[in-house]
């Protein structure tokens, strides 16, 4: 048996007050994709990643990932996506490692994944400054971490080299390959176009809400 | 033709209301010790009880929508909320006018006054929120939740005011066993009635339309885009 | 791997809360001094009558503290907004029930422990005497801070949200407030002077209807508040 599609959009739409940021929308992304997403500020490529996060809901139009209606089973699709989205979803107050320990406690893992997690992105876990002191990179590390630490079936990255030295980037990189050698579904928008035609094997373009044959 | 009918349906009621106004300040006689001023509870009364009325149909649209999110439903409960405001605020006016000749002041605090008070001023806050918010679907669900939370709150605000002071008595239906002044207040709270029912279909429409407005979608310009891996 | 359940995620959310507080508690000062600052505003404002003020004294405390709840709300959300962390904490995914109970408990006992603050101060600024058993006065401040606490954390939610959001949350918050502020301020006058007449098990009995009726609310409701 054939296994559902990792996401399928179908007319979705988003309006925002008075301005539309995504049109009509159909796209089917299959498991296993590997999709890098362009298109200009303003494009809609935000709003189209966090719909497929479920984080929004569509104002109409349908949205299935892994075969779930994102309407009706939101938490279980939640459980299997990850988004790393322009907020950090840290607490400035706490460290590196207490915001991490906070998700492996609402994840049921043991504690010391939390120190790994950080780890493996270059973050060192008895670091107990608040994240307030933290540099934009290393916050963009904890938020990857934090990505990371959830395993998900579906990694959704908007941005992700924005704020990243080289040795940073590389790094990534190295991460998202690992990604997708398990098996992970990947949307990436970037405007590092070069690197996301290396890490992807398919192109969304979006113009204006809408999606544009690139 | 349909306007036609609502054109003649609003004369119709505007005729009714120009009678019930004769009947309440010419034709019903003067009370015996408050003289012609007792001629304020046919406005009053009708007013006030609106005004309830107008909030309970706001509390069950407020709980429709969240079961079953629709643009009418939200259209009625802006529409209801703010008539809630509007008549609640003229009928207080018209209670504490009333007063001040008969009962020596313009305001009380007993528990049906004040709770009528603390109402207008939660509903100042649904109208707020409402003003607020942007985005169309948030602010129908978050100003359904406010109205819950005051709907709930209504009978609490009205008991702990009772035992915290009571001497309202007095202005509980007032000795009209004068059958001139029932038949003259059955008269004005039908027509008020049917002037609040001229409001709401009015004011539902219009909130309606700008729900509209907020909300429709372009057409695409591309069609259907498929990503396939390769 | 197991995913905690509701009861669990708010224990570990309210720990967070905790924390959190903990760590600005360079504003808590603030919001303690502020607190004091009212009533003092209140002594100036009524005074210098002091059997006058005395008489008062319930009264003023649960003023003060629902003029300091609005900071310590809006505060609690704010740290939620500035990483979009509630976002966060939805996509997990948690619970969104146990948000709610996890930041309503942590508010509620922040507002607790500043109004055991403000009762010395009152004993000594206005020559309060506790005539009653001290469990009373302990008991109304706790049902009083859970009734502020759970209208407060859900509109505190919809406030931090919306334009205006620093006059939005008092004008939705007040109006509603009302019964639990009479009860309060009714009760602790009559912890402070004495309750001839019994009256106090009453106003007890109508904050805790208030706590429960307004909790249950709060949980059905708190999830559709915080949804995109």
């Amino acid at each position: 048996m054939e296994l559902a599609p990792a996401f399928q959009l179908h007319e979705v739409s988003k309006r925002f007050g008075a301005r539309w940021a995504l049109v009509r929308l159909s796209l089917t992304v299959p498991r296993g994709a590997a999709v890098l997403l362009t298109g200009h500020n303003g494009s809609g490529k935000t709003t189209l990643l966090r719909i497929l996060a479920t984080a929004v809901r569509p104002s109409s139009g349908r949205v299935d990932v892994l075969g779930l209606d994102a309407a009706r089973e939101p938490d279980t699709v939640r459980a299997q996506v990850g988004l790393l989205s322009h907020a950090h979803y840290v607490y400035e107050d706490l460290s590196g490692l207490e915001n991490m320990v906070v998700l492996t406690r609402l994840l049921g893992e043991p504690r010391a994944t939390a120190a790994t997690g950080m780890e493996r992105l270059g973050l060192d876990p008895r670091d107990d400054r608040p994240v307030r002191t933290y540099s934009a990179g290393m916050r963009r590390r904890l938020a990857l971490a934090r990505l990371f630490l959830k395993q998900p079936a579906v990694a959704l990255l908007d941005e992700p080299f924005v704020e990243l030295d080289p040795t940073g980037v590389s790094e990534l990189e190295a991460r998202i390959r690992e990604l997708r050698a398990a098996g992970t579904t990947l949307v990436l928008a970037t405007h590092h176009i070069e690197q996301g035609l290396q890490l992807c094997t398919d192109r969304l373009h979006l113009d204006q809400g809408r999606s544009i044959a690139a | 033709m349909r306007r036609g009918l609502e054109i003649a349906a609003v004369v119709a009621i505007a005729c009714i209301f120009a009678y019930a106004a004769w009947v309440g300040l010419v034709w019903a006689p003067p009370d015996r010790e408050m003289g012609d001023v007792q001629r304020i509870m046919y406005a009053h009364v009708p007013m006030v009880q609106m005004m309830l009325l107008a909030g309970t149909i706001n509390f069950v649209a407020s709980v429709l929508y969240l079961f079953r999110a629709s643009w009418k439903t939200d259209a009625i409960a802006e529409a209801s909320a703010e008539l809630a405001l509007v008549f609640g605020a003229i009928g207080t006016t018209l209670g504490a006018i009333w007063g001040r000749p008969t009962w020596g002041v313009y305001w009380a605090w007993d528990p049906r006054l004040t709770t009528v008070a603390i109402l207008l001023v939660a509903y100042a806050g649904y109208m707020a929120l409402r003003r607020f918010v942007d985005d169309p679907e948030r602010r129908a669900v978050w100003a359904a939740v406010t109205a819950i939370i005051i709907a709930v709150d209504v009978p609490i605000i009205y008991f702990s005011v009772k035992w915290w002071k009571s001497l309202h008595q007095v202005q509980s239906n007032p000795r009209t066993v004068d059958p001139q002044m029932v038949h003259a207040l059955r008269w004005n709270i039908s027509a008020f009635f049917l002037v609040f029912i001229v409001f709401l279909i009015a004011r539902y429409r219009i909130a309606l339309a700008a729900r509209m407005r907020e909300t429709t979608v372009p057409e695409a310009v591309q069609g259907t885009r498929q990503v396939v891996a390769s | 791997m197991r995913r905690p359940g509701v009861l669990a995620s708010t224990w570990v959310l309210f720990r967070k809360d905790l924390l959190l507080e903990w760590r600005s508690r360079a504003r808590i000062n603030a919001l303690v001094f502020f607190s004091l600052a009212t009533l003092l505003l209140f002594s100036f404002a009524l005074g210098p009558d002091t059997a006058l003020l005395r008489r008062g004294a319930g009264g003023y405390l649960w003023l003060a503290l629902l003029l300091s709840s609005v900071l310590a709300l809006g505060e609690s959300f704010r740290v939620e907004r500035e990483n979009s962390s509630l976002e966060g904490l939805r996509l997990v995914p948690v619970d969104t029930r146990a948000i709610f109970l996890a930041k309503g408990i942590a508010n509620a006992l922040l507002l607790a422990a500043l109004g055991l603050l403000l009762v010395p101060v009152l004993v000594a600024l206005l020559d309060v005497r506790i005539v009653l058993p001290w469990e009373r006065l302990l008991t109304i401040i706790g049902l009083g801070c859970l009734a502020i606490a759970a209208p407060g954390t859900l509109y505190g939610a919809i406030a931090s949200h919306a334009r205006a959001r620093d006059v939005l949350l008092p004008l939705l918050l007040f109006p509603i407030l009302i019964p639990a502020l009479v009860a309060a301020a009714k009760g602790t006058a009559l912890v402070f002077e004495g309750d001839p007449m019994g009256q106090l098990p009453s106003w007890i009995a109508l904050l805790g209807g208030f706590d429960i009726i307004y909790w249950g609310l709060g949980v059905v409701l708190f999830p559709r508040v915080i949804e995109e």
